[in-house]
């Protein structure tokens, strides 16, 4: 097990490296700087605002400073938060934004897995065809329409819910949770779906049925451990998807995480912040891929029993 | 009165492609302390009708349309799901054919033992715990309570078709239905299986419906038989009765069609080139990388086997599972990495040989597979199938091409008119005739023949072993024929190799080895093979 996660440890590091080593030079070679207004700055000023962040110096002398300062845990300053380093701006944000994806991500698995499994049990029926179509619709509907619709509906109609903000009133965790969680709901769904449809044909359960197990068992107990096991592994990804997307549902709702730093740092040409943010998502995706398959490989003993190598 | 009395069962599946009977008016009944075996070709409806007396054909597209099932008292068809499933792993329970498929791979052994035992009888878990380690000792697993955290992967074939026993017998039902309980065992595994359910029956004094393909099996063990074909009883009777006299036409086919004696004109030489050997091979090695092995150990599946192929003979190999065989005939043909030794065909050693110098000798030297299901490209024709290699080898050009694959169909015995259809649209029988029709295309001098009728019916089996006679006959072909089935392997072939754990253990003429094997392993392989009253 320690050797399987180390290896993907070690497999890593490339991918991070290419992904700063691109990040760093498409941003670079991209129209426009940091200090690009529409009304423009008087060149002097300009030329010295260019040598307090050293973008005057050679495009690889900058690539070396700044991977020597990744090493230093330094991601340095950001362009357009003066005073700030790129890295605190990170730590400011990423707790909302965490807590945000993790409640979206118990909305995505709480109701897809339950939707899903309810329509495999029945395929091809009303069961089935309801929530798959749902589910259908929650993937081709854009989040930045269904926030506004969500807040129509139960925020300004009913007024049953906040409409905006993070912690500040009662229940207004809810409707963002949903909004970021909705889709991802209708892919666990689809997955759980055919994962349940594949494991219920399946010889085992109908030994399990054989047995005189209530449905209920045959289910829960048979079926659901290896029906899942699509979702497990889809559940890394998932997270991180969650924390990049997060931005729109932030916008919607005025929430201070980490999204909205991240849309405004590529608009004004923020390098470093860009560069920081980048990095941070990919060592993120990095860990949960990794996190979701040693998840999956604890429910599969046969997969356990490999990758232990014990006999 | 009978433990279980059937009366007019009808079962039937509503398909897109339209209804299908499976089931067809079918009565029988089985007593406390018999044993009755139903025999009958794939598709002949044996499973769904033990499947329909307990609600295990999924419904819809199943439908139980008619008939009766009295099991003490209670009609198992008109007492509703949930006093089935009281009954289902209670007094009735089932044993499955395929031990590696019919346990969760995701619960221990133990989690699965217990369930019957925790939700009809109410037990605690460790009680149930208790009664489960002796009854797996009683079905012959040694260290029971070591195993009843394991996970299914880690027992092998036979040891999980125990565990499917003891789970079934847990509650000491009144009736077992096992549903060709042997079939993916072999031969020694199997005779090991048929002792124990014979022997436990007899303790337990409980009925027994035996489900299988295999005449043989069911002669061996069943007090009485049914025979169905195509949804319907054909014939009923007592195992002496039915094996001896059969009444119906059909059945007499059935028991004709298994293989047996030796082969009908031993040593079918070819003038000229008598006893000259076609392939040589020496001290052949082939190892695997062991996957689940950290220190990169090997699995040494064929290792130092020299043997020689005489031209136009039939070589037998046999041998149980895991034993090598197959990979001995992936190796003569290179389709595997060879580790090290000889194979001289025309004065070279294949073994040596880069992948263009194979080319112009793959074309003499072909393979037919087991399974005609997987080996066929479903997206292509016969035509197509038949047709490629002989244009890949230059043997046919496009102009003569559409004339020789039509020939090819003749010499296989397929009907001209089948040219354009895919391999979905055939029968397992003539599946293997487009797979045996494209290793001959090329008329090439040896083929691997690696379990060809293993995955066919019993009468289909037959043609096709008289089709392998007559085509090693006609075209002088020379064969290895790879088999598990030792009655097959005795009907066809002139000299039998006995394989095991990757070493040849014996060789020689095959009814020498037949009559007079010298070692024990050979001995215990013949035993084990179920005799039919009335045969030798």
């Amino acid at each position: 097990m320690w050797r399987f996660i180390w290896i993907r440890l070690l497999q890593a590091i490339p991918v991070i490296f290419v992904v700063i080593t691109a990040t760093f030079f498409l941003i670079r070679k991209a129209p426009g700087g940091p200090f690009d207004a529409e009304k423009p700055v008087i060149p002097s000023v300009k030329r010295a605002l260019e040598a307090k962040y050293n973008l005057d110096q050679s495009m690889w002398e900058q690539y070396v400073s700044y991977i020597a300062g990744l090493f230093r845990g330094d991601m340095g300053p950001s362009f357009k938060y003066p005073g700030w380093q790129v890295e605190d701006l990170i730590a400011s944000g990423l707790p909302i934004t965490a807590e945000l994806g993790f409640y979206a991500l118990l909305v995505a698995l709480a109701v897809g897995v339950i939707a899903g499994v309810i329509a495999a049990l029945k395929p091809n029926t009303a069961q089935d065809y309801i929530p798959m179509s749902l589910a259908m619709i929650g993937i081709c509907m854009p989040t930045f329409m269904l926030g506004p619709l969500l807040v129509l509906l139960f925020g300004i109609h009913l007024e049953w819910l906040p409409i905006s903000g993070w912690g500040d009133l009662p229940g207004d965790k809810i409707l963002p949770s949903i909004t970021l969680g909705a889709a991802y709901a209708a892919y666990v769904a689809r997955l759980s779906r055919g994962g349940m449809l594949e494991i219920m044909s399946q010889d085992y359960i109908r030994t399990a049925r054989a047995k005189g197990l209530p449905e209920r068992v045959v289910v829960i107990k048979h079926a659901m451990r290896g029906g899942l096991i699509p979702v497990v592994t889809f559940l890394g990804p998932a997270f991180a998807g969650l924390l990049a997307g997060s931005f729109v549902v932030e916008t919607i709702f005025q929430i201070p995480g980490l999204g909205r730093f991240y849309v405004q740092a590529a608009f004004n040409r923020d390098y470093t912040m860009i560069l920081g943010t980048t990095i941070f998502l990919s060592v993120l995706i990095v860990m949960f891929n990794l996190l979701s398959d040693m998840l999956a490989m604890w429910m599969n003993p046969r997969l356990r029993q490999q990758v232990s190598g014990k006999r | 009165m009978a433990l279980l009395e059937v009366n007019n069962l009808t079962t039937r599946f509503y398909t897109r492609d339209g209804v299908i009977t499976a089931v067809d008016d079918v009565s029988f009944s089985v007593d406390r302390g018999e044993i009755l075996g139903i025999v009958g070709e794939s598709g002949s409806g044996k499973s769904v009708c033990c499947y329909s007396l307990l609600g295990l054909v999924p419904q819809p597209p199943g439908k139980i349309e008619c008939g009766s099932a009295m099991f003490e008292g209670n009609d198992l068809l008109a007492c509703g799901e949930l006093a089935l499933r009281d009954i289902r792993g209670d007094d009735i329970a089932m044993i499955f054919q395929d031990p590696m498929t019919s346990l969760n791979p995701f619960l221990t052994v133990g989690e699965q033992l217990i369930e019957p035992l925790i939700y009809h009888r109410q037990y605690s878990r460790s009680e149930a715990r208790t009664r489960v380690k002796e009854l797996l000792d009683e079905v012959g697993i040694r260290k029971a309570a070591d195993r009843f955290d394991s996970y299914p992967h880690e027992f092998s074939g036979g040891m999980r078709q125990r565990v499917m026993i003891a789970m079934a017998l847990i509650n000491e039902p009144k009736l077992l239905i096992a549903d060709e309980p042997t079939t993916a065992l072999d031969v020694t595994i199997q005779a090991q299986i048929l002792g124990l359910i014979a022997e436990l029956q007899k303790k337990r004094d409980i009925g027994v419906i035996f489900i299988s393909h295999d005449l043989g099996v069911v002669a061996s063990i069943a007090d009485r038989v049914l025979v169905m074909k195509e949804g319907q009883v054909v014939e009923t009777g007592t195992t002496e009765r039915l094996f001896t006299t059969p009444k119906e036409e059909y059945t007499r086919r059935l028991i004709d069609s298994i293989p047996s004696g030796s082969k009908p004109n031993i040593m079918i030489q070819t003038e000229g080139s008598h006893s000259s050997e076609i392939i040589k091979v020496h001290d052949l090695h082939t190892w695997f990388k062991d996957r689940n092995s950290v220190e990169g150990e090997y699995v040494k599946a064929v290792n130092g086997v020299s043997f020689d192929i005489q031209h136009g003979e039939i070589l037998g190999l046999v041998g149980e599972s895991g034993s090598g065989k197959s990979t001995i005939g992936r190796s003569l043909l290179k389709l595997v990495p060879v580790t090290s030794g000889e194979v001289i065909y025309q004065g070279q050693n294949l073994v040596e040989l880069l992948r263009v110098q194979m080319k112009p000798l793959r074309r003499h030297l072909q393979m037919i597979f087991q399974d005609p299901y997987a080996s066929l490209n479903p997206r292509m024709t016969v035509y197509d199938a038949l047709a490629e290699p002989m244009l890949y080898h230059e043997v046919a050009n496009r102009k003569d091409i559409g004339l020789k694959v039509l020939q090819l169909m003749d010499d296989v015995g397929l009907a001209r008119r089948y040219i354009r259809k895919y391999p979905h649209e055939f029968s397992g029988g003539q599946r293997q005739r487009i797979a045996i029709g494209r290793s001959i295309a090329c008329k090439p001098e040896f083929i691997v023949a690696d379990e060809p009728v293993s995955a066919l019916d019993v009468t289909i089996q037959s043609q096709i072993l008289d089709l392998l006679i007559e085509l090693v006959k006609d075209r002088n072909l020379t064969m290895l024929f790879i088999s598990h089935d030792l009655s097959v392997v005795r009907y066809l072939c002139d000299r039998t190799l006995v394989m095991q754990l990757g070493e040849l253990v014996e060789e020689g003429d095959t009814e020498t080895i037949f009559t007079s094997a010298q070692m024990p392993y050979t001995r215990d392989l013949l035993g084990a093979i179920p005799q039919i009253p009335g045969r030798v």
